[in-house]
């Protein structure tokens, strides 16, 4: 803060005159320098409305430091012009003066000089005329006398090229009484302390105004992330529309359950090296329900269960084959293959969301790794409108309807069903996408690598918002 | 999903009519396809390679159709125009049926027991008196291709062979013979080689090195004569020279050889009926011969959620090539399967076609009477509860990969991957696909590697499934639920990580003790700084570890900070 006896004679000045006064005027009346009176404007705009002040630009010319010299000594061309006696100077000598070079072609073109070339002992410089007007010299001491507005624009700007003169801008405050003008500085307080409240003397005094443009101080907290905030709301769509969590913690997970199981048959081309993940160790699985398997079997092989089959040669080394699951359908499956040994079948309403892989070509949107949001429904009669009514309710829940675009449905094969033991009439219908599309959608992320994995900039997860799907 | 390219205008050139894209996208959607994308060739080219080489080449407008995997009665214009001009009812579905030729017995090929060992199955068909254009012959050729990577599986279930019948003389022989006595001139090629000489010299080809192995390591290789010991071709390698095909050739011997018959004679049977309706479309006269190997027909009771008349059933089913007659008054509807429809195996296939006919969404939405109660699993529901609370108490979550390097669980922790008990994947493409993780740690020491700009502390942590082998599970191996945290900063806190686990516990009701409750107990770890790591015991069993980094994982990771760190399984607290 500057020193209150300057800031209250700031505003004795300002008291005196009607509509403001600028900062500029003020460090002349006071004989300070500008930037001290700027100093104290601030410090009085921090007190509160005591007084006004505008920011505003002015212009104005200066003389620079070689047009001081000018000044006192005159104008190069008319320095040369002093220099030269009555019987001349050979241009030789006239050279050798400080201002010789500027001031020769100058006064030259002044015609106040003329040049002998063919002067006998070289050539040598003579006036031309007897006396001179030193032009040069007037227009800066007008200038000087702060009367540049008398001056052409035209002359203003010759004498800037000669760098003689200098245009410069200067911020200044136009200064005005504020309502709570006062000629007396009470000092304002910063904060409210425990002793003022105790005393009560926070009544009378004065405190500093906030400054509510500026951000608050961040908390120091923890963040979850934004995927798993998704993952959240997800399950609790299920939750609400009375679906329970199948139990998907186990990433390995033999072809057998992966395909077979789900009448895929073994050739297909997701079974292929190039998009699943096989294990070296532990490379097989053991102990398949021995009845199923054969079951299983057969309906790839010969058919069965109203199916012609896929008639080809079913090999149990294929099924035994352990993978990183491509699918949670996997566990969708042995889900349905307990619910089939149940001595009486219920009706179930199943859901997952979990890790799946594949060993794909990774991109922009695809890794080799992603979730699976997976929902089933078995029941008696099940029909295609049925599963458009789910499938219709729970995107109405993800409050985006076009959405549908970002997954897959259908009603489980009898292939699939019926060698699991299931009664013929229980129909099983079944929905499924990944959890990073949706999300990069909600929070606008082009690139899976910005919201999954261990390359993902923290600060993207510290300033996620609160995940609400439907708004 | 294969993808099928047609151009546009010869497409609607046989539609009879032309469409705005949204029209025939429109189209392709109640028809169950997909339009994937309007470009050209010159756009393809200009995308993949530069717009330099995309010069001069064809600004034909393409349509690039998705079709359902298992339709292979679609990959070709002539098959895409047929079943859209029956869907529109512009046209019947076509009946095929095998006729002898005029003159003389059926061809016959005869298979060797030679063939048992490397490919046994062979199958074939005889076109004749058929006219190619310069366009259905180009779509012959690009169907053959399109099967060959589809159903064919690379050529390894199936391969394909069509001769001119002109140029050889039946009956013909498959059989199989050592790679130096088979010697003949391959397609394009002008010199004789032997089956051998030609592996090698295929080994370099862009397109035929991908077959060889197929046959490669066989003691014996197939091939086909005719009568006169002329090579039709070694299969599923390449055809002879001698009987190919041109624009010009009127009557086609059409071979698939295979590993299986089915798909061979699905095959076979999609060679023959597609090239039959390009016939169709030009000249209805021709005199036709054609080998079909199935022909089935269901009957079946639709139980559709439709609410639509045997009859209109009926007729939206032969919309879908599939010919149906109402059989009976119970409303029972007799179907016939052309050839043309391999996938369909099941009533239930014929129920989707129906559904699709009828229109997905014109079907009346309905809410299952299904009555359950919800239930979360008690792993995840915990997990839940607990991500909230280490969020609360300042932790932030990160989220990494559960696949990862040997080296990410092994040497950078200072471990033998021996004593991990990872579970080795055996075709990763890159070293970050090599294990399953056994330790959340290493994802969260490069989750801050990765984020080393960030103001310190960084406090990390992830709760998430590790998997080890487990000779107890059907599979040998079993997820377990972890939660793992890392504070990262100039000094190495901890006290921190340790007050965590204080607060952990105290969150799972956990008191400290010896003996029910939970207790800490200095440890060798080599991934911790000797001195500074201890086990963690709860109710008197180990369930994690926690300390102060060892100076070389952290230098491992490429870290500079001290860093200390907790990682315990929390499925003993259920």
């Amino acid at each position: 803060m500057a020193d209150s006896g300057l800031l209250e004679s700031v505003l004795r000045l300002v008291e005196k005159v009607d509509g403001g006064v600028d900062s500029q005027d003020v460090a002349g009346g006071l004989s300070v320098d500008h930037q001290v009176v700027v100093g104290a404007v601030k410090s009085l705009q921090a007190l509160g409305e005591v007084i006004e002040a505008t920011q505003r630009s002015s212009k104005h010319w200066e003389v620079t430091g070689e047009g001081n010299e000018i000044l006192e000594q005159g104008s190069h061309e008319a320095r040369v012009f002093k220099a030269i006696p009555e019987e001349g100077l050979p241009q030789s000598e006239l050279m050798k003066l400080p201002s010789g070079k500027v001031g020769f072609s100058k006064a030259m073109s002044n015609k106040w000089i003329r040049l002998d070339k063919g002067h006998e002992g070289g050539p040598r410089v003579f006036r031309t005329v007897d006396s001179i007007e030193d032009a040069v010299r007037e227009k800066l001491q007008q200038v000087k006398k702060g009367q540049s507005s008398q001056l052409e624009e035209k002359e203003k700007n010759e004498l800037k090229k000669r760098k003689l003169l200098t245009e410069v801008t200067v911020k200044s405050y136009w200064i005005t009484k504020g309502s709570n003008f006062s000629t007396t500085i009470t000092k304002q307080e910063t904060e409210l302390t425990p002793e003022m409240i105790a005393s009560g003397s926070w009544r009378e005094k004065k405190f500093k105004p906030y400054n509510f443009e500026a951000m608050g101080v961040a908390p120091d907290s923890g963040h979850l992330h934004p995927l798993m905030k998704v993952r959240t709301q997800f399950r609790q769509i299920f939750l609400e529309m009375g679906f329970t969590e199948m139990p998907t913690n186990n990433f390995i997970e033999s072809s057998f359950w992966n395909f077979d199981s789900l009448f895929q048959p073994q050739q297909h081309p997701a079974r292929d090296q190039h998009d699943t993940f096989f294990l070296s160790d532990p490379a097989l699985a053991h102990e398949f329900p021995p009845d199923y398997l054969e079951r299983v079997k057969k309906v790839h092989s010969e058919g069965g269960f109203g199916s012609q089959g896929y008639k080809y040669d079913w090999k149990i080394e294929e099924a035994q084959k352990n993978i990183l699951r491509t699918h949670t359908t996997a566990v969708s499956a042995r889900m349905l293959y307990k619910l089939a040994q149940q001595e009486k079948f219920t009706p179930v309403k199943y859901f997952s969301i979990d890790r799946v892989f594949r060993n794909e070509t990774l991109d922009a949107t695809h890794l080799a790794e992603f979730h699976q949001i997976e929902g089933v429904v078995a029941d008696y009669g099940l029909t295609l409108g049925d599963l458009m009514g789910v499938l219709h309710q729970f995107f109405t829940k993800l409050g985006l309807k076009k959405w549908v675009e970002v997954g897959n449905s259908g009603v489980f094969r009898p292939e699939m069903l019926l060698p699991m033991g299931l009664p013929e009439e229980v129909s099983v219908i079944a929905w499924g996408l990944s959890l990073e599309r949706p999300t990069m959608i909600k929070y606008g992320i082009n690139n899976i690598r910005e919201l999954v994995g261990h390359k993902v900039n923290l600060q993207m997860v510290y300033d996620s918002p609160v995940c609400r799907l439907d708004s | 999903m294969p993808t099928v390219g047609v151009k546009r205008d010869l497409l609607f050139q046989a539609l009879g009519r032309t469409y705005t894209d949204e029209e025939f996208d429109e189209l392709c959607f109640e028809f169950g396809l997909e339009l994937d994308e309007i470009t050209s060739e010159k756009d393809i080219i200009s995308r993949e390679q530069g717009d330099q080489k995309a010069e001069g080449a064809s600004d034909v407008i393409l349509y690039k159709i998705d079709v359902p995997a298992n339709r292979y009665d679609l990959l070709c214009l002539e098959g895409l125009v047929r079943g859209l001009q029956v869907f529109k009812e512009k046209m019947e579905a076509p009946r095929y049926r095998r006729v002898s030729p005029v003159n003389g017995d059926p061809q016959r090929l005869i298979i060797t027991e030679d063939t048992a060992g490397v490919r046994p199955h062979a199958v074939a068909a005889v076109l004749r008196n058929i006219t190619f254009t310069p366009e259905r012959y180009e779509s012959f050729i690009e169907l053959q291709e399109k099967l060959h990577q589809n159903v064919c599986r690379k050529r390894t279930l199936v391969a394909i062979g069509t001769h001119d019948l002109d140029t050889v003389s039946g009956p013909f022989t498959y059989t199989a013979k050592a790679p130096n006595d088979i010697r003949f001139r391959p397609l394009n090629q002008s010199q004789e080689y032997t089956a051998t000489q030609l592996m090698s010299l295929y080994k370099t080809d862009s397109h035929l090195r991908h077959y060889l192995h197929i046959i490669e390591d066989e003691p014996l290789y197939p091939v086909i004569y005719d009568s006169n010991g002329i090579v039709l071709s070694m299969p599923p390698i390449i055809n002879g020279d001698h009987s190919k095909i041109s624009v010009n050739t009127k009557n086609v011997f059409i071979e698939c050889t295979a590993t299986d018959l089915t798909k061979a004679k699905i095959v076979l049977d999609m060679v023959v009926t597609m090239f039959i309706v390009c016939v169709l479309l030009s000249s209805l006269s021709l005199s036709l011969s054609l080998s079909l190997s199935l022909s089935l027909s269901l009957s079946l009771s639709l139980s559709l959620s439709l609410r639509e008349s045997a009859e209109s059933i009926a007729q939206l089913l032969t919309r879908m090539c599939l010919r149906s007659e109402v059989a009976g008054d119970d409303g029972q509807i007799q179907v016939e399967i052309p050839p043309t429809r391999s996938d369909v195996i099941h009533a239930c296939d014929i129920m989707e076609d129906a559904a699709m006919a009828y229109g997905f969404n014109n079907i009346t939405r309905t809410t299952p009477r299904t009555y359950t109660v919800a239930n979360q699993l008690p792993l995840n529901k915990l997990t839940e509860l607990l991500r909230m609370d280490l969020a609360a108490a300042g932790f932030t979550e990160a989220l990494t990969f559960a696949l990862c390097s040997q080296e990410d669980i092994a040497d950078k922790l200072g471990k033998n991957i021996s004593e991990t008990r990872a579970v080795h994947i055996s075709n990763p493409k890159t070293a970050e696909f090599q294990v399953a993780r056994t330790t959340l740690l290493s994802g969260l020491l490069k989750t801050v590697a990765a984020n080393r700009k960030m103001p310190l502390p960084l406090k990390l942590f992830e709760i998430s499934d590790v998997v080890l082998k487990d000779e107890t599970t059907d599979v040998g191996a079993r997820n377990n639920r972890r939660l793992c945290a890392v504070y990262y900063n100039k000094t190495p806190g901890f006290e921190v990580i340790h007050g965590l686990l204080d607060r952990v516990m105290q969150l799972l009701e956990v008191r400290p003790g010896r003996k029910h409750g939970y207790y800490i107990q200095a440890a060798e770890d080599s991934t911790f700084f000797p001195g500074r790591c201890a086990e963690i015991f709860s109710h008197g069993e180990s369930v994690g570890r926690l300390g102060v980094l060892h100076p070389d994982v952290i230098s491992g990771f490429e870290l500079t900070m001290p860093c200390s760190a907790l990682e315990i399984n929390i499925e003993h607290f259920l």
